[in-house]
């Protein structure tokens, strides 16, 4: 717990850091470097020391909800099929999104996450779904949890979801044709801030993620303690802040279209290692 | 030589093929998919935000050729686009530089969490375009835009296309990854004047 404690300490100093830079404007390029390579040093001695990154605090309390009974049903999640058979969570993960016949479609960890809830737990999503993701400040909620936990059980490995299935051949036709479709007041893609190496936003570097050797780099972070929010962020809440920022409006978590941008990003991201819950800026 | 001809005419031919048969395994996307599976996200938007997912004639075209759009093709987006742009009824261009700077530096504005709308909308051209030396937290996305207007010797001609571009990139530059600030109804007439300004003033600070 202590520990948890001088975490949170440091990053905070870490996220006053950050945004001097990027309040102080003239003069913080070189700050702009610091900052970054400081947040460099803090992520290797992450890795040294995994306990260091405050995701696995959310990460436990996903291990905890999956083994609580809740719900109508007074069930727990343990029965959950994440595609490797019921309970079986590792390396699930790394495995998603893929098609499940029970459900009929092709989902990612979140939505199957959601499903479980309903079918098992017998709980109505509709209350959840209403603010599934949280406020900046506030931990990342119940499903974001546990998709965490999952996430983290597939680390080390490579993503591997065969996405041969001809419902997941369709959707990830329908994740590429998203990724490139230009919509919105400002005529804004996916492929507007990532389809080139090497720009940024502001002083943000953007990864360019149709491009398999840099989204390697970048989607096996996911889901992500973020600094400058201090929660978890999830992959479904990732596209929802995108979509934001490209003026469109909230995207329904567990959507098709959120969906098939996962299973698109993941597609372009196969053969990279999963290191989840990672961490950002 | 006549065998290295050969050998040279096989790499083109293989060439050649290679691009035809890339050509050839990506049948086209039914868009309708898209429309259907877009319209089907976001339950939670009030109705007049529908259109926003449709994209006009000029995006679906940037679309679907990843923003190179063929000769004949461009040469359509530049005449529908240029089409679009209104201009200043008393024909001044350059508004004020200072307003300028502000609205290139604020991204507020059309979010869904900016309703009702609290600021105008900012046209945030600092999150893609380096503008001044004072500012370093720019992006880079677009090009960099110092000394724009000193580069073109403050031209009458130039500070028309200047406002042009901002009103609607895509009359200069079809499928230009540009919002079109003005025909999209982002950024108001006199905001346009201001930012032309920003670039095409010899005492703003981008000319400094």
């Amino acid at each position: 717990m202590l520990r948890a404690r001088d975490t949170a300490k440091t990053l905070s100093i870490l996220a006053t850091l950050l945004s001097f830079a990027l309040l102080a404007g003239p003069a913080v390029a070189q700050g702009q470097d610091v900052v970054e390579r400081e947040l460099d040093k803090y992520r290797r001695m992450m890795k040294s020391d995994p306990w260091a990154n405050p995701g696995n605090l959310d990460a436990d309390r996903g291990a905890a909800l999956w083994k609580t009974p809740a719900g109508p049903k007074k069930a727990s999640l343990e029965q959950c099929d994440l595609g490797k058979g019921p309970g079986k969570v590792d390396g699930a993960f790394a495995e998603l999104p893929r098609y499940f016949a029970d459900a009929d479609r092709v989902m990612d960890v979140e939505t199957r996450i959601l499903w479980c809830r309903e079918t098992l737990q017998g709980i109505d999503n509709a209350e959840y779904l209403k603010s599934p993701h949280p406020a900046g400040g506030a931990p990342v909620k119940d499903v974001g949890a546990i998709a965490t936990w999952i996430a983290s059980r597939s680390s080390g490995l490579k993503f591997a979801a065969k996405q041969d299935h001809p419902k997941e051949r369709e959707l990830l036709a329908l994740g590429e044709n998203l990724f490139n479709r230009r919509m919105g007041p400002f005529d804004f893609a996916c492929t507007t801030c990532h389809s080139d190496s090497g720009k940024r936003i502001r002083l943000q570097p953007l990864p360019f993620l149709a491009k398999p050797v840099e989204a390697r780099k970048v989607i096996g972070e996911w889901p992500a303690y973020r600094v400058s929010t201090t929660h978890v962020m999830t992959m479904q809440h990732r596209i929802l802040d995108c979509f934001w920022q490209m003026r469109l409006h909230q995207i329904r978590m567990g959507s098709e279209v959120s969906n098939a941008l996962v299973a698109y990003l993941v597609k372009t991201a196969e053969g990279g290692e999963i290191a989840a819950p990672g961490m950002k800026r | 030589m006549v065998r290295r001809t050969f050998t040279v005419l096989f790499a083109a031919a293989t060439l050649a093929g290679t691009a035809l048969a890339l050509a050839q395994s990506k049948p086209a996307f039914d868009t309708a998919k898209s429309d259907a599976a877009l319209k089907s996200a976001f339950t939670r938007a009030p109705a007049d935000w529908a259109p926003r997912l449709s994209g006009d004639a000029t995006m679906q075209a940037c679309s679907a050729s990843n923003n190179a759009p063929a000769t004949d093709i461009a040469a359509g987006i530049k005449a529908r686009e240029l089409a679009t742009i209104k201009y200043p009824a008393d024909g001044k261009l350059l508004g004020d530089w200072k307003a300028g700077e502000r609205i290139a530096q604020s991204g507020y504005g059309m979010r869904f969490s900016d309703y009702p709308p609290a600021n105008p909308n900012g046209g945030n051209c600092y999150a893609c375009h380096q503008l001044t030396k004072a500012e370093v937290s720019f992006g880079t996305i677009g090009p960099s835009l110092l000394e724009y207007g000193k580069i073109r010797k403050f031209s009458e001609a130039d500070t028309k296309l200047a406002y042009e571009k901002i009103y609607n990139s895509h009359a200069t530059f079809p499928c230009s990854l540009m919002p079109r600030f003005g025909s999209n109804q982002v950024l108001s007439i006199e905001q346009i004047q201001h930012l032309t300004a920003l670039l095409m003033s010899p005492d703003s600070p981008v000319n400094k």
